[in-house]
């Protein structure tokens, strides 16, 4: 049986103005798996994860998800198609003016009508996943950068979406934190189904969470090597693959 | 009643719930609503669900079963779990209760006493009004700074600002003095006419521009562009740590930020009252001329003759007064911004308030001291 595909990128360019950041980028992510998008610093991963998000237009290509394409679909789909994905952005984004708790109850009380004690239960059950329980009062601004992550991570959980995209999830984070971040993305492919696209360079994060991998790379714009990081990181004909994947600098 | 559950009876007073289907944020709504009404309704004395049926299960299932726990608990009545052999048994793995009930127990709530809140909000005023000395404070440090270093003033910031404070508030304080000029000439004479006295026209809209309406309407303005701007730009600054970026290279962000915005104003509002003095005679001219059958001539001399230097210089000196109070305020509030981008907002709008405050009492002041002069 083949794998049913959830998101399908074809022939993507992502631009800025003149800038050409990925050209004619294809790829496939697969129902239920972990996705990890990886590559130098400037490469392009949260470009191309905005593009497969919808919230920048490409310059050319399509991008399908559950086969809508949100580069040229209606308002109506587009709704529908976002509300099967969380996303969490590269700088956490939570609203500053909100307190933790609030800024995660936020999509809870949009899509559903539970009672609030009933929300407000829920929201300490999803900060209590990401080790934040008791910090429910406090505003962004009192956080410290990682911990603005989980709490960021929490809401993109909040309505257990389908699609599950996040940028750098354990960046700034300690060591034993990373770990049990990592745990419960794992946790819940296992156990929902969640499919999972993670940006991340950490290379401890990839090998404890990647089924696959596809990476990036700023000279050619687009993907060098996709496929097992175990496997890449011994076999792979490409330098730069392995390069990465061993830590070793540039000039070998 | 949904059809996410079937209730059986078995024993007295036992009920069982069969769950089946998806437990998600789509049903657990309507289950925990009816199960909580049905729980009030029968009081039985043993609850068990069974999830033997689940094929899907989230932490809005494990809600579902946790506020059912806590509704039979607080009634003394038993609760249990059956069913969670096999698959179900993955689809809870996600789930830990244990933890979960431990977090729901856990909160935290900061206090709400009203004495507490009191003392907090004292502390807070009295620690505003301390930054508010220090900032006077070091402002005045850091123009002795820039007197012993002149190099250390950062001249293409002052420049720049010099053309966003008053070249890009030209046109509006113009378009607005003339206006008032033509206004303050029409009103007045509908009064001077009845009298033949259609010239007083020129020194009453010269005088009142001069010494009151200039310097006022065009500090009102500078304060909704420029005051409201410094605050909303400090502010972000603040909130994104770009201040503190500032400090640890070994800045002083008084003299970076605030000395240009000073010196930039001090310059620039005097010059743009002058031209409000200007547009607001014209403006005058205007109905002169066209309504009151004067000649220009007349008008602009007469105007002349009703002015002293003493008046100009009078008005000029107000304008600085308010140009420094504008950007003291506008620094001040954004200095002070801390939080979110809804902080941010709120200094910009204080920023104005208060400087419109501010501008107006001062006004009263320089017109009580030159009654007393
Ligand atoms: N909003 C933007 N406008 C212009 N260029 C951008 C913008 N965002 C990112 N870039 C450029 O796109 C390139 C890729 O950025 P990004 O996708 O953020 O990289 P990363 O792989 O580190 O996440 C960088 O060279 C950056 O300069
Ligand atoms: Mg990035």
């Amino acid at each position: 049986m083949e794998k049913q595909k959830t998101i399908r990128v074809t022939n993507l360019s992502a631009r800025y103005d003149e800038e050409v950041i990925l050209e004619d980028i294809s790829l496939d992510v697969y129902k239920g798996e972990i996705l990890v998008i990886l590559g130098g610093s400037g490469c392009g991963k949260s470009t191309l994860l905005k593009h497969m998000v919808g919230l920048s237009e490409p310059f050319a290509g399509q991008v399908y998800i559950d086969d809508v394409d949100i580069t040229s679909c209606n308002d109506q789909d587009f709704r529908s198609t976002l509300r099967k994905i969380g996303v969490l952005f590269q700088g956490s984004a939570l609203f500053g003016s909100m307190t933790i708790s609030e800024n995660v109850a936020l999509p809870i009380t949009e899509y559903s009508t539970l009672s609030k004690d009933s929300i407000n239960n829920l929201v300490r059950m999803k900060l209590c996943m990401v080790d934040l329980a008791g910090y429910e009062h406090y505003l962004p601004s009192e956080l410290s950068g990682g911990m603005k992550k989980r709490a960021g991570l929490a809401r993109a959980l909040a309505l257990n979406p389908k699609i599950l995209f996040l940028d750098e999830p354990t960046a700034g984070l300690d060591p034993v934190m990373s770990a049990e971040i990592d745990e419960l993305i794992v946790k819940l492919n296992k156990s929902i189904g969640t499919t999972i696209v993670i940006v991340t360079h950490e290379l401890d994060s990839i090998f404890s969470v990647a089924q696959r991998v596809i990476m990036l790379d700023k000279q050619t714009k687009g993907i060098i090597a996709q496929g097992d990081p175990k496997y890449l990181k011994e076999h792979s004909q490409n330098r730069v693959v392995r390069q990465f994947f061993n830590r070793s600098a540039k000039s070998e | 009643m949904s059809g996410f559950y079937e209730i059986s009876e078995k024993d007295k007073g036992e009920l069982v719930v069969h769950f089946n289907g998806r437990m998600d944020i789509e049903s657990s709504t309507s289950i925990l609503d009816e199960l909580h009404s049905m729980i009030a309704q029968k009081s039985p004395a043993l609850l068990a669900v069974n999830l033997e049926n689940v094929t899907y299960f989230d932490d809005f299932g494990a809600l579902v079963l946790i506020e059912l726990k806590n509704a039979m608990t607080t009634r003394d009545s038993g609760f249990k779990i059956i069913g969670t052999q096999g698959r179900t048994k993955d689809l809870l793995s996600l789930v830990d209760f244990d933890a979960f009930e431990k977090c729901l127990l856990a909160e935290r709530k900061r206090s709400e006493n009203i004495i507490v809140s009191l003392g907090a909000e004292t502390l807070t005023q009295v620690s505003n009004l301390r930054f508010l000395v220090s900032f006077v404070g070091s402002v005045f440090l850091s123009f002795l700074h820039v007197f012993r270093h002149p190099k250390s003033l950062r001249v293409n910031d002052t420049i720049a600002c010099m053309e966003k404070t008053g070249v890009n508030a030209l046109p509006i304080v113009g378009m607005t003095s003339f206006l008032l000029g033509l206004v303050i000439a029409f009103m007045s004479s509908l009064q001077l006419q009845q009298f033949g006295a259609n010239i007083y026209v020129a020194s009453l809209v010269a005088v009142a521009m001069v010494s009151e309406l200039g310097p006022i309407m065009t500090a009102i303005v500078v304060a909704g562009r420029s005051g409201s701007a410094f605050a909303a730009e400090i502010g972000t600054m603040k909130i994104s740590e770009e201040i503190d970026a500032l400090v640890a290279m070994g800045f002083n962000p008084t003299l970076f930020i605030v000395v240009p915005k000073i010196i930039a104003s001090v310059i620039v509002v005097p010059m743009l009252t002058l031209f409000a003095d200007l547009f607001a005679v014209a403006g005058g001219l205007v109905v002169g001329v066209f309504l009151l059958d004067l000649t220009a001539n007349a008008y602009i001399s007469q105007t002349l003759k009703a002015l002293t230097l003493f008046e100009v210089c009078w008005g000029m000196l107000k304008s600085v007064v308010f140009a420094l109070l504008i950007v003291w305020i506008g620094c001040l509030r954004g200095f002070q911004t801390r939080g979110g981008a809804d902080a941010v907002g709120n200094s910009a709008t204080s920023a104005v308030v208060s400087s419109i405050f501010l501008i107006i009492l001062f006004d009263s002041i320089f017109a009580v001291v030159r009654s007393f002069w």
